[in-house]
């Protein structure tokens, strides 16, 4: 897992709102997909969280400091920032699905009378995949947000907080479902079940919004790559609203 | 009634495993529950021993454990306050599959598994009632194993 952070050589980026993803080229090799990650008030810092599991992907993380790579966007639907205004806010991230989310996190935050109660319930692997622990310690310090951590298995000797999937840690929150906005990123499979756990715990489908991948070629709604049942990606999302696409998710072929 | 068998029935009702239990349920589950309590790095109990009982968490956290070779041992959930350790004692052969540890300092009602199958076996409305509360648990953690099971979120 690589965090970039890329200075921009050409006019000011166009600020970005939290949830949208910028198309990064490793030149030579190709473009992705990458949610910005850093934080909405620095719009100069453009921050991106990448893991390496392919060509294009891995080009990216290999990057040394000074490199040059290509950069178009922002694009896409965000989170429902004045949306979550007065109200609730539940993030539920599940590993990679933290660094979409922290640019929410961090505008949250920084708007922090806006909201009602902010929880973060942040599911990882084990204690050596939490992605920005230092932040999270950091924030967990803070009196008015919640910030709980649970990995799926530790060994002993090197964790002594939560053991279990992240929505036994919905369980334990305390807000007021009636009046909550929950965003969630994560593997699909991750925020198919946050999703229902959210639900169960009395969080209206049309208040909880999850952010979709798929692959992306053009990012602005022409080429048809991202489609997702009658939805682009691109366009529409990634972040959607979850009765807007919970007929779509349980379809294993889309 | 004494002092310590009130409390004990008291404790029982007001956990949120056995929320709602009706009262006669209630006295009849307490007939077999008594108080304990773990420091910090106290194994509760230890794989391979037999289930005699499982436990309500009043306060603190268990860590419930595997050791797996070469790794040494690795917690694969934790439990906490208003949380239950322990189906093992309602199924044959009645043994532990894991070591369950203390992390903190932890208090727990302790339940007698065999005081506790006798009075199932002898009233099944209590059987049932008992059955419900534990069902979801062991439906929880086959959930949370599968999901542990497919890794999903990679490396
Ligand atoms: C809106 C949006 C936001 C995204 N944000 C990020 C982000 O912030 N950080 C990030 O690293 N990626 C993000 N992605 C995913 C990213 O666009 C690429 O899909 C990913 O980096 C793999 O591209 P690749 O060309 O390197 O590998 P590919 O050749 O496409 O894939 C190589 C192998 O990796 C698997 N794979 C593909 N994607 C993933 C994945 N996400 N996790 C695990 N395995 C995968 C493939 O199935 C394949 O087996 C986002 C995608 C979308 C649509
Ligand atoms: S990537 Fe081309 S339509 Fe979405």
């Amino acid at each position: 897992m690589w965090t970039l952070e890329i200075e921009p050589s050409g006019p000011a980026p166009v600020a970005a709102a939290p949830g949208q993803f910028n198309m990064l080229t490793a030149f030579g090799v190709g473009e992705a997909a990458i949610s910005l990650s850093g934080d909405p008030a620095e719009p100069g810092r453009l921050v991106h969280t990448i893991r390496a599991v392919g060509p294009v992907s891995r080009a990216l993380a290999q990057l040394r400091p000074g490199a040059a790579l290509g950069l178009r966007g922002p694009f896409g639907a965000g989170w429902p920032m004045a949306e979550a205004a007065g109200r609730d806010v539940v993030i539920m991230a599940g590993g990679l699905g933290l660094a979409p989310l922290r640019t929410a996190i961090h505008r949250l935050l920084t708007e922090r009378a806006r909201y009602g109660q902010v929880l973060v319930l942040y599911g990882a692997r084990s204690p050596a995949d939490i992605l920005f622990r230092r932040e999270l310690e950091t924030w967990r310090r803070r009196l008015d947000v919640e910030i709980e951590v649970t990995v799926d298995h530790a060994a002993v000797s090197d964790w002594r907080g939560h053991v279990g999937v992240v929505t036994t840690l919905l369980g334990r929150a305390s807000f007021d479902p009636a009046n909550t906005v929950a965003l969630v990123c994560g593997p699909e499979i991750m925020m198919r079940f946050s999703a229902a756990a959210l639900a169960d715990a009395g969080v209206r489908a049309e208040a909880t919004y999850l952010s979709m991948e798929r692959n992306m070629k053009c990012a602005i709604g022409l080429c048809g790559h991202c489609q997702f049942g009658p939805v682009f990606i691109c366009r529409d999302g990634p972040v959607f609203r979850y009765d807007r696409i919970a007929a779509l998710l349980r379809h294993k072929e889309l | 009634m004494s002092a310590a068998v009130k409390e004990i029935e008291e404790i029982v009702r007001e956990h949120p495993f056995f929320e709602g239990l009706l009262e006669p349920f209630g006295k009849l589950i307490s007939g077999c529950a008594k108080n304990a309590h773990f420091q910090p790095g106290e194994y509760l109990f230890h794989e391979g021993d037999s289930a005699d009982q499982f436990y309500l968490i009043r306060q603190g956290c268990v860590a419930l454990e595997i050791k797996a070779p070469g790794r040494g041992a690795i917690t694969f959930q934790t439990v906490r306050e208003d949380e239950v350790v322990g189906v093992e004692w309602l199924i044959p052969p009645y043994r532990w599959s894991y070591d369950a540890r203390a992390v903190e300092f932890t208090r727990a009602i302790a339940m007698d598994g065999a005081c506790l199958r006798g009075k199932c076996e002898a009233d099944h409305d209590l059987g049932y009632e008992v059955m419900k509360r534990f069902m979801p648990v062991l439906i929880q953690r086959l959930q949370a194993a599968q999901m542990q099971i497919l890794d999903v979120y990679g490396e």
